[in-house]
């Protein structure tokens, strides 16, 4: 359940953010949580709801973009889509692979009243 | 409000890289800052201090029952006349691995998470100052027995160990890949009882590879010692040398 930590500092992102805005709420927060970040979106939700009461993202509307996993294959350069950690290179099957996106866990921007 | 480190809500305040975009009454603030931004910077903290002293930290995670403790125990009773050694114990509750390690004559603290799932780097950085690690030294913090949670946090550690036994089952890196993906060493554990379980020792070689190309693996038992001279070796390589003044 590392999700509600994850919530934890968000919310002290955006409460940092909005006392330096001088406002008293967030409207809209876009979030960047790419599909390999190891984030599962059930707990997030779950987390979200508990640990947003009574602080400035408690109305907030939540925008999520969720990066696709991006790997290159380092053996023959390939540039392939990946759904998980462990997917192999699908032009020679090597797993000498660099993951370039996906991983991405950022809050973007914030809209304040 | 942590008064040394200031990781309160309020830490943020630099204005520089803000773009303010006034359209009625609404502000749109561009952030864009890593949720574990300030994981990472205190890991980073203690990072500083680790290659100020010289110490050799290595974040020890796995899921419970592997063995991490037992590996502790046996490393530290064998190589205390060839290494200073110092010890962060991360559980739920309970000190009841804190008192092993004690047991072994190493300089220890027990940081019990409560209900929190893993280790953080704020929580180290506190650790670090009732500890006081000596110079030079090797420092394990024993992660919270989970192989989820702990992946996302770096602690600031030199080298990530993660540790599995072969009475678990052969897929597990597959299962929980974040974990394998950013380990270097992995370490198979209780080699002895091959014979007794289902575990295919190269099945699982195999799928931590392929979760992580990188990965190192090392074979051992605890209980018969069997390639422990392996691990020991391995971690004698990654103590730093000091660097001599000409």
């Amino acid at each position: 359940m590392h999700e509600l930590s994850i919530v934890m500092s968000i919310i002290e992102i955006a409460d940092g953010e909005a006392v330096k805005a001088n406002a008293s709420k967030i409207d809209e927060i876009e979030l960047e949580v790419g599909l390999l970040s190891g984030i599962e979106m059930s707990a997030f939700d779950f987390a979200w709801q508990e640990a947003v009461r009574s602080t400035v993202l408690e109305n907030a509307e939540r925008i999520i973009v969720r990066p696709s996993g991006k790997a290159v294959c380092l053996e023959c350069n390939t540039t392939f889509d990946m759904d998980h950690l462990y997917a192999p290179c699908p032009a020679c099957k090597s797993h000498f692979i660099e993951i370039t996106q996906g991983k991405e866990l950022r809050v973007k921007s914030l809209t304040v009243a | 409000m942590c008064a040394t480190c200031g990781c309160s809500s309020d830490q943020h305040h630099e204005h520089g890289d803000h773009h303010h975009h006034h359209n009625d009454q609404r502000t749109i603030i561009d952030v864009e800052r890593d949720i574990l931004h300030q994981n990472n910077l205190l890991a980073e903290r203690n990072r500083g201090y680790f290659d100020a002293k010289n110490i050799l930290c290595l974040n020890l995670v796995s899921s419970p029952g592997s063995g991490k403790t037992s590996l502790l125990e046996k490393t530290l009773t064998d190589l205390k006349r060839e290494l200073d050694f110092v010890v962060i114990e991360g559980d739920q509750q309970t000190t009841n691995d804190a008192d092993r390690i004690h047991a072994t004559g190493t300089k220890v603290t027990q940081i019990n998470t409560g209900k929190g799932c893993h280790l953080d780097s704020h929580m180290i950085f506190h650790a670090l100052q009732g500890l006081k690690p000596k110079e030079n030294s090797v420092l394990f913090i024993e992660n919270v027995g989970n192989l989820v949670c702990p992946a996302m946090f770096d602690l600031g550690e030199k080298e990530r160990v993660v540790i599995m036994s072969v009475t678990e089952g052969d897929d597990k890196p597959l299962k929980y890949p974040d974990m394998f993906h950013t380990s270097t060493l992995c370490i198979i554990n209780k080699t002895d009882l091959l014979p007794y379980v289902p575990f295919d020792i190269n099945k699982a070689k195999e799928n931590a590879k392929k979760v992580n190309h990188k990965l190192e693996i090392i074979e051992v038992s605890c209980t018969s010692g069997e390639g422990l001279n392996q691990w020991y070796e391995w971690l004698k390589s990654k103590v730093p040398v000091p660097e001599m003044a000409e």
